[in-house]
């Protein structure tokens, strides 16, 4: 997984008789756990979710913030960070954790283990070769305009490998744990800072300075000696904008501090940009009644999802979903150093949170081939048009 | 740089008007292509930029830069290019340190005076640098207002910050003026201190709008999006002419076609 330095140092021509001499990559930094991107070179950390990972164009961004826009009971939201910060134990990264709710040592505990054999990474292959038809695929006798059409393939996946997966169903070992270093942020714990003349209210700037110690005492921003080996910090900020925080903004339609989440999202940018850090915020979306916030939120942050479970809703019973969770929904990809994003290549997409993985897939219905499906609406026209036949509604026009 | 825009504006590095003051806005879309374009326009025509980076590091305008023909690094050396990165500083300012350009960080009621000092400082500059060379007339670009509006400043201040940066820039100086606007959705019941607020204030303040928008019928692949031209009025005289493209943004560019005929469909 670590992304190696390529090619050998470009020595002087002495003794060599050969003219051709590979160029190093000194600039890329190799960090384990860490990748350039294909499209522009950036340096690239997996998320934890390998599907996630392909939706949001390869792996989360170094000095990127990802915004998720936790579901109705914080379940899918929760597990996203857990996900996140596992594989930073996995790769060896720093961690920083802060939590208003539940103690990040009780956040800690519940990440899950990784698999360590490359069982779950045989089923990508599975998934894809079983689409064959039984009949000659090659001709088509109706749809022939669609021959060419790429056949549609539900499962998203990469044929590289980069990151790791998950066994949900067992937590990680107390060992591996505790190899990482974490850094954690109670909120319920600090004592109040004061303030002075900042715009910030407290809790905001008490979590703010927090991370600039750990960022600065730790070295991420090119500020350690040499001697040190260079890593990636992980932060992962949970529900952040929640009455916990001392934030309002969940509460009211025009709350007091309405400023005060978009300013420390905004400083929050600055410090990920000068530093070697990835951070994760999980906001309940949900409970933001003034959109306008959220979409300035949205602005703010690098590359945004939202996740809506079925669980408790409607869509549950519907048969169109029974085989996911819930719906993911890609709010905005970001463009670092070059003029275009990762377009995708649909905006459906599905979740399903599986024992041994977190697949997200594109939602792909089948065309609906049942007598009654399109009968429906036409009771309604027929009324409309006036008709005095009060006989068989099928055969109205 | 877009050669494809510029023939839709009829504007080259070597003969555009000045004294324009151009509003590039959008809505749930992200038209900062179009700021990348007019800063390597301008630097290649030869004026003296002030840029205000308010949400992206230099780093990152740099490299587009480079896509696009330009270098940041030797304008910013030779004295062509004056950048005020706001990310870099933001944290320190927010956290404790005083400031005076930055001030709208730490006291975001007072306004943006020390913000337009700097500005006034750096189009004011007269061009003897080491080399003698003289630039051309200032041009002042800002990536994007709207953000100011996140950190607490009224929309009230931000359009007076923008009329004192067009009479100064544009009126006094001759200069150009690009202002980058992020708006939202349409609310049905209007806020009264909203982008979208903001960006009908500017419109009627400039000469150019352009205003990039998804496509009406929904996602796309091939077109990025539509682009809204509007001339506004010149001098005394008010054209009031409106046109829609739609865009595409490439690697190293952009390319803009009149509606239906992108090469994904002919």
């Amino acid at each position: 997984m670590a992304a190696p330095v390529r090619g050998m140092a470009g020595s002087s021509s002495i003794g060599n008789t050969t003219s051709f001499q590979k160029k190093t990559r000194s600039k890329l930094v190799s960090i384990p756990g860490t990748r350039p991107s294909v499209q522009n070179g950036q340096l690239l950390v997996s998320s934890g979710v390998s599907s996630l990972d392909y939706v949001i164009g390869g792996g989360l961004a170094v000095g990127t913030l990802l915004l998720v826009e936790e579901d109705r009971y914080d379940s899918y939201s929760r597990m996203l960070l857990k996900y996140f910060l596992a594989e930073g134990v996995v790769c060896g990264h720093e961690l920083f954790l802060a939590s208003a709710r539940d103690h990040p040592d009780e956040i800690m505990q519940e990440l899950p283990s990784p698999i360590v054999d490359d069982v779950a990474g045989m089923k990508i292959s599975e998934g894809q070769s079983q689409t064959s038809d039984p009949e000659n695929p090659d001709t088509m006798k109706i749809a022939w305009r669609y021959q060419n059409q790429p056949r549609v393939q539900t499962a998203l996946a990469s044929s590289v490998r980069f990151g790791h997966y998950y066994d949900v169903s067992k937590t990680m070992e107390p060992e591996l744990r505790q190899a990482a270093k974490c850094h954690s942020f109670y909120q319920l714990q600090e004592t109040p800072v004061t303030t002075g003349s900042s715009p910030l209210p407290s809790p905001y700037l008490a979590l703010l300075k927090s991370i600039q110690t750990v960022i600065r005492k730790e070295g991420f921003d090119g500020s350690a000696p040499q001697s040190k080996v260079r890593n990636v910090l992980r932060l992962g900020l949970h529900s952040l904008g929640s009455v916990l925080w001392g934030d309002d903004v969940c509460c009211k339609d025009n709350p007091a501090h309405c400023h005060a989440l978009t300013t420390f999202l905004y400083a929050l940018r600055g410090l990920l940009r000068t530093s070697l850090s990835v951070a994760m915020v999980t906001i309940p979306s949900h409970l933001i009644q003034n959109r306008a916030v959220m979409g300035r939120i949205i602005k703010l942050s690098d590359t945004a999802i939202a996740l809506e479970s079925f669980r408790g809703s409607e869509k549950e019973t519907n048969p169109l979903y029974k085989d996911y969770h819930g719906l993911l929904h890609v709010r905005q990809l970001p463009r670092l150093n070059c003029l275009s994003c990762e377009v995708p290549d649909t905006k459906d997409l599905a979740f399903k949170l599986k024992r041994k993985q977190f697949t997200i897939e594109r939602l792909h219905l089948p065309p609906d081939l049942s007598e009654t499906v399109s009968r429906v609406s036409k009771t309604e026209l027929a009324a409309g048009c006036g008709t005095t036949a009060t006989g068989n509604k099928h055969l109205d026009f | 740089m877009f050669p494809e825009l510029n023939s839709i504006l009829s504007s080259t590095p070597d003969s555009f008007k000045s004294s324009d003051f151009i509003l590039v806005s959008d809505r749930r879309a992200d038209a900062s292509f179009l700021i990348h374009h007019y800063l390597s326009f301008y630097l290649r025509a030869g004026c003296k930029v002030c840029f205000l980076g308010l949400v992206q590091s230099f780093s990152h305008y740099s490299a587009v830069g480079q896509r696009l023909g330009v270098s940041l690094t030797q304008a910013r050396e030779k004295g062509q290019l004056v950048f005020l990165e706001g990310l870099k500083e933001s944290t320190g300012v927010i956290l404790q340190e005083e400031t005076q350009t930055l001030s709208y960080l730490r006291s975001p009621g007072a306004g943006l005076e020390g913000l337009f000092r700097f500005v006034e400082r750096s189009v004011r500059q007269s061009g003897n640098g080491d080399a003698g060379e003289s630039w051309g007339p200032p041009v002042l670009l800002i990536d994007d207002l709207s953000v100011l509006l996140s950190l607490g400043v009224s929309v009230g201040a931000i359009l007076d910050f923008a009329l004192y940066c067009q009479a100064t820039v544009c009126s006094e100086l001759q200069g150009n003026m690009v202002i980058l606007v992020r708006c939202e959705e349409e609310d049905a019941d209007d806020d009264e201190e909203g982008s979208n607020l903001l960006q009908r204030g500017l419109v009627h303040q400039c000469n150019l709008a352009l205003h990039v928008e998804g496509l009406p019928t929904g996602y796309c692949r091939d077109i990025h999006g539509q682009m809204e031209v509007w001339w506004r009025q010149r001098g005394e005289t008010v054209y009031n002419q409106r046109k829609i493209f739609h865009f595409k943004v490439h690697d190293k560019g952009a390319s803009f076609f009149a509606r239906g005929t992108s090469s994904a469909v002919l």
